[in-house]
């Protein structure tokens, strides 16, 4: 009995714990996004009743996000980023799961762990590497040929590459296991009632990546969209998203526009991770 | 003709793989080391060695970051583990069936929202002016608003929260394996709870603690928003040594070398860590 009760005792422990951890867990996120809808000019206590001037209202003092001019362009940038970096990393992705799942070639092992390393050099590395490498470029050619490649200067292209070098390692892991799941028989049986191998890729084997695919975009373009390390050094003049916060939150008198967006993404990336999360599931039954 | 396709196939499949390491990741390390072991002794004059490196030797500040980031980062993951594994093996071993979907899910909708809006909710919360400090201020339980930023129990606090997802999640899906049967038979053997533990539970969840760790680790070390954000301008984090010789005082060769450094630090500090539990990197990081 006395085991027992003691048992009752820890297991109602061990919930408290588990609550107050998602307590944890939520506090700092329903902070940024609670304050969205204070009508007040700083994010703090008191509560001064509720507004959506954060969002709507065209004016200044209280110019809402949907008016903020280098708010939405850091928006537009950031989609416009986390697009091409999540297309190009999955199209990576998807020929390095055919390359390490189908192929055979000499050390195969020692190319799959470079596959995976980027994801563990620090960000802020890949930012500095890619900095310096297309710097001595430019400046190469432009010592060579006086001719300047804009392209090679900080900027979208560079901020693109960099987020690249490291998202396609998580997408080729995520499309790669997917891969290996992949039943040999239904290409064989295909190709036995006539198909040709383009026609079984595009019809078989693609069809049933595609979860996988999807999956991984979204995860990719929502890395891409968060990232600031490896951003941070390689931005130009045409700063994404938490480049440009990032920026406003170091000055002190920012306003409650900052939760507004923090509101917007919190729901934004929730959905998107549920979205991934269904697609997920999807797999593992079909 | 049939292993004609083949090859070409590989081929057509290995130059996408190859332009991305090789461009991307290879060379651009290997241009910072050699831009690492160059110095400027006068304009446009350049001279090869291991000035930069002996220059920070030489500047306590800067081995005393790398040494406090090295430290904190450990002290992070460790605190991770500890925090997180009860919560894993709960979400994976004890809540029911329908809860713990929703409390994995729980887990994972934090993990894609942005460091920089959590770190703003920190912000929101622990500033002089913040929820916490008028909380109690309105309880009465202080006379004047306290400032709970910028100091280091903060920042390792925002930081544990920063990262504690990544331990979780392998934890969860290593865990989930586990068939209940072994617990079970741990304890009909005569074993009491902790012996269970130590025995059975962590050694069969080794790799996801191993990954969790890694990845924990590599990202509080290369971290830059918490620490800049909750610890203020001297937080004393290395990676805004490396931002500070870049960017603010244009030194790219001394700020080349610090990269390599934290580099080779937290390479070091993995290959010991796989090296102490007998893993390997394909079978812990990749799998999460």
């Amino acid at each position: 009995m006395a085991k027992a009760k003691q048992n009752r005792a820890f297991i109602t422990l061990y919930r408290l714990y588990v609550a107050a951890f998602f307590l944890f867990l939520a506090a700092p996120l329903v902070a940024a996004g609670s304050f969205a809808f204070n009508d007040s000019l700083f994010p703090a206590l008191p509560w001064q009743g509720f507004t959506l001037d954060w969002f709507f209202s065209p004016n200044e003092p209280k110019l809402g996000m949907f008016y903020d001019r280098r708010l939405l362009s850091g928006l537009y940038y950031s989609f416009v980023i986390g697009i091409l970096v999540s297309s190009l990393s999955v199209f990576v992705g998807t020929t390095n799961a055919f390359l390490f799942v189908r192929g055979s070639f000499p050390a195969k092992n020692f190319f799959y762990i470079l596959m995976i390393l980027p994801l563990v050099i620090p960000g802020v590395i890949l930012g500095i590497s890619i900095l310096v490498l297309a710097s001595n470029i430019a400046n190469g050619v432009e010592n060579a040929f006086n001719y300047e490649i804009d392209m090679l200067r900080p900027g979208i292209f560079l901020v693109v590459l960099g987020q690249f070098s490291f998202i396609t390692t998580i997408t080729s892991l995520v499309i790669t296991a997917r891969l290996r799941k992949f039943d040999h028989s239904m290409e064989e049986a295909a190709l036995n009632l006539g198909a040709s191998r383009l026609q079984v890729l595009r019809t078989v084997t693609l069809p049933f990546l595609r979860p996988a695919m999807i999956a991984a975009g979204i995860v990719g373009f929502l890395v891409s969209f968060e990232n600031f390390n490896t951003t941070l050094f390689l931005v130009g003049s045409e700063s994404p998203l938490t480049i440009t916060m990032f920026d406003r939150m170091a000055k002190v008198g920012s306003t409650p526009v900052l939760n507004a967006v923090s509101f917007v993404l919190i729901i934004g990336s929730g959905l998107l991770a549920l979205i991934t999360v269904a697609v997920q599931r999807d797999k593992s039954s079909g | 003709m049939q292993s004609d396709i083949k090859r070409l196939s590989l081929i057509l499949l290995f130059a996408p793989f190859a332009l991305w390491i090789f461009l991307l990741i290879i060379v651009p390390h290997a241009g910072m080391v050699v831009l690492s072991l160059r110095e400027k002794v006068a304009p446009r004059v350049y001279e090869y060695g291991l000035g930069n490196y002996i220059d920070f030797i030489n500047e306590p500040i800067y081995w005393n970051t790398l040494l406090r980031t090295g430290s904190m980062s450990i002290l992070v993951t460790f605190l991770a583990l500890i925090i997180g594994f009860p919560i894993a093996y709960y979400i994976a071993k004890i809540a029911g069936k329908r809860s713990r979907g929703a409390l994995f899910l729980l887990c994972l909708i934090p993990l894609w929202v942005s460091d920089l809006i959590r770190a703003f909710g920190w912000i929101l919360l622990l500033r002089e002016t913040g929820v916490v400090s008028s909380f109690l201020l309105w309880t009465g339980a202080i006379n004047q608003p306290i400032e709970f930023l910028y100091n280091d129990v903060t920042v390792i606090v925002g930081l544990v929260y920063t990262v504690i997802l990544f331990m979780i999640v392998p934890l969860v899906s290593t865990l989930d394996g586990m068939d209940d049967a072994m617990v079970e038979a741990g304890y009909n053997l005569g074993g009491n709870g902790f012996t269970v533990l130590r025995r059975i539970i962590v050694p069969y969840a080794m790799p996801g603690i191993v990954s969790g760790c890694i990845v924990v680790f590599m990202l509080t070390a290369g971290s830059y928003l918490t620490p800049i954000l909750l610890g203020g301008k001297n937080s004393s984090w290395f990676t805004e040594q490396i931002y500070d010789q870049f960017i603010t005082r244009f030194n790219w060769e001394s700020g080349a070398a610090f990269g390599f450094l934290l580099l080779a630090f937290t390479s070091l500090v993995v290959w010991l860590g796989l090296k102490l539990t007998g893993q390997t990197l394909a079978n812990t990081v990749a799998k999460s």
